[in-house]
């Protein structure tokens, strides 16, 4: 019995607690008495359940329970004992949804990462927040991935709760003519965790590869909260194509390979067909982007597991479509890279040197490309500083190890 | 939520409210006020004389210190602020956003504490 009570907590945790949270916190706005509220709720439902037996629907109780603890956090609370009446009247809501409609409580995730990604919070805390609140990581495990301590992490998120809750920002789904701008900085968000892991090629840092997990349940949660948007499929679509090649990035020896030179045996195929179903469909809603380009350029690679070769023309035709709508310095480097492997040298670094010396100066792979560039023009010396700085600039000893093997 | 939307700017920017570009910049407020009461949001606010107009008052201990001189000594100024009544942070904004503007100005929306009481 005790046995099986723990299992139904330890099962409302996993699939119900971000649900509870946000439903809370988009009422309360106060999302650090909300999680705080909810973890005593759960507290209870251990000591509880075991004696009393799992109530029917848990998930009512475990609302009803952090419900009540949310108010009295509230009634105490001096400062904001403003806040007391609008959190009564919007929990009662919660009391009365607890009955049969509960099987009908909202889903008010989505809200919850539209308040993570707002552009009033710090931006380095975004991605965090989004870790904690929707996925439930906690900040250690957070801080070690962005490789900060975890008091400064803590602090960071403590920080923004505080200012969620004290400058009043929103729980809402933003208005349509405000919706793709929100929604990049979500976007943008989960990539941030996805490229946390994905920087570390070594692998070296197991803790840094977990976050590759979570910003991919990230993206595939925005894709079934937000159907209809062709960006949220375009960035899970980018993320698989990249994690499907994960395993091919390291030789036997755990040595860096180059796209070009990676097995195509050793991609993940399941993968590279779950992003192209999701490329595909984002494609029909006709209404291109960002993350759509970029994974559209991974796709063309991943063709190269069927045709055996790669079709850079293609790729430079989607780099200039990228270049126009989202001209990063990764994507202007990228554009220079695919234009040299479809045409010559000369052109890539033509457009290499159009990307201003500010912008390049610390971007390891612009240098790595310069390097590669000037080897094939036959400007040696040339190649060799541009290679030095690469080297200096990469954080991965295997990429170094690569760059060094070339020198 | 009460909040105060603070507007900043620089001397360059301030030395523009000499010119017709300031009559135009001021003539534009009426409008701007107007709408805000008739959205029923409008609390209070006003626009300030020059920096060098100000007067800062200190203590050491019990003992006044009267400086001439604005509080902060920063490029960018207080030039005005107004005071709102809405919902939420985004609100706040989009009202910050239709402020009456010359190039140069900033828009800190603060959100007011709890009155007293309440």
């Amino acid at each position: 019995m005790s046995e099986a009570a723990r299992r139904a907590v330890e099962r409302a945790a996993r699939d119900s607690r971000a649900r509870l949270l946000a439903f809370l916190a988009a009422r309360s706005r106060a999302v650090a008495a909300s999680e705080d509220a909810l973890s005593d709720a759960f507290r209870a439902a251990l000591e509880n359940w075991p004696r009393h037996g799992v109530p029917d629907n848990p998930e009512a109780w475990l609302l009803t329970a952090a419900r009540r603890r949310l108010i009295d956090t509230a009634r105490h609370e001096k400062v904001h004992a403003l806040a007391t009446p609008e959190l009564i009247a919007a929990l009662d809501e919660a009391r009365v949804m607890s009955g049969d409609e509960m099987h009908a409580f909202p889903d008010e995730r989505l809200k919850l990462l539209f308040v993570c990604a707002h552009p009033a919070i710090d931006a380095a805390a975004r991605t965090p927040l989004m870790l904690q609140t929707v996925l439930g990581l906690d900040a250690a495990r957070i801080a070690s991935a962005f490789l900060v301590k975890p008091s400064a992490m803590g602090q960071r998120l403590t920080r923004a709760k505080t200012k969620i809750r004290d400058a009043g920002i929103a729980f809402e789904i933003p208005r349509s003519d405000q919706l793709p701008e929100r929604l990049d900085a979500v976007l943008e968000a989960i990539y941030a965790a996805y490229g946390s892991g994905w920087d570390d090629i070594a692998g070296a840092d197991p803790r840094r590869r977990g976050l590759v997990t979570e910003a991919l349940e990230l993206g595939a949660l925005l894709v079934r909260l937000l159907p209809d948007q062709p960006e949220a499929r375009g960035l899970s679509a980018l993320m698989l194509y990249c994690e499907s090649r994960r395993d091919a990035r390291r030789g036997p020896d755990g040595e860096y390979v180059p796209l070009s030179g990676q097995e195509t045996t050793r991609w993940s195929m399941p993968m590279i067909e779950q992003a192209d179903r999701l490329l595909r469909e984002a494609g029909l809603m006709g209404r291109i982007g960002r993350f759509q380009l970029e994974a559209a350029i991974q796709s063309v690679h991943a063709q190269r597991a069927r045709t055996g070769a790669t079709d850079w023309e293609s790729i430079a035709l989607l780099y200039e479509g990228l270049v126009r709508i989202a001209p990063t310095v990764g994507a202007r480097v990228g554009r220079a890279a695919a234009a040299a492997q479809a045409r010559d040298p000369q052109t890539g670094w033509a457009l290499l040197q159009q990307i201003p010396a500010e912008a390049g100066a610390g971007y390891q792979p612009y240098w790595a490309l310069a390097a590669h560039l000037l080897d094939r023009m036959d400007r040696p010396d040339e190649a060799r500083a541009a290679r030095e700085r690469a080297i200096g600039l990469c954080e991965d000893p295997a990429m170094r190890a690569f760059l060094l093997g070339r020198a | 939520m009460k909040y105060s939307i603070l507007i900043y700017a620089t001397p360059e920017t301030a030395a523009r409210f000499q010119g017709p570009e300031g009559a135009q910049y001021l003539s534009q407020w009426q409008p701007f006020i107007k709408a805000l009461t008739d959205a029923g949001v409008y609390i209070t606010g006003a626009g300030l004389q020059p920096p060098d107009t100000a007067t800062t008052l200190r203590f050491n201990g019990d003992k006044r210190l009267v400086q001439d001189g604005p509080y902060a000594d920063t490029k960018e100024q207080l030039g005005g602020f107004y005071m709102i009544d809405v919902p939420d942070l985004d609100a706040a904004l989009e009202w910050a956003a239709r402020t009456p503007r010359l190039p140069g100005q900033a828009f800190e929306v603060r959100p007011n504490l709890p009155a007293a009481g309440n």
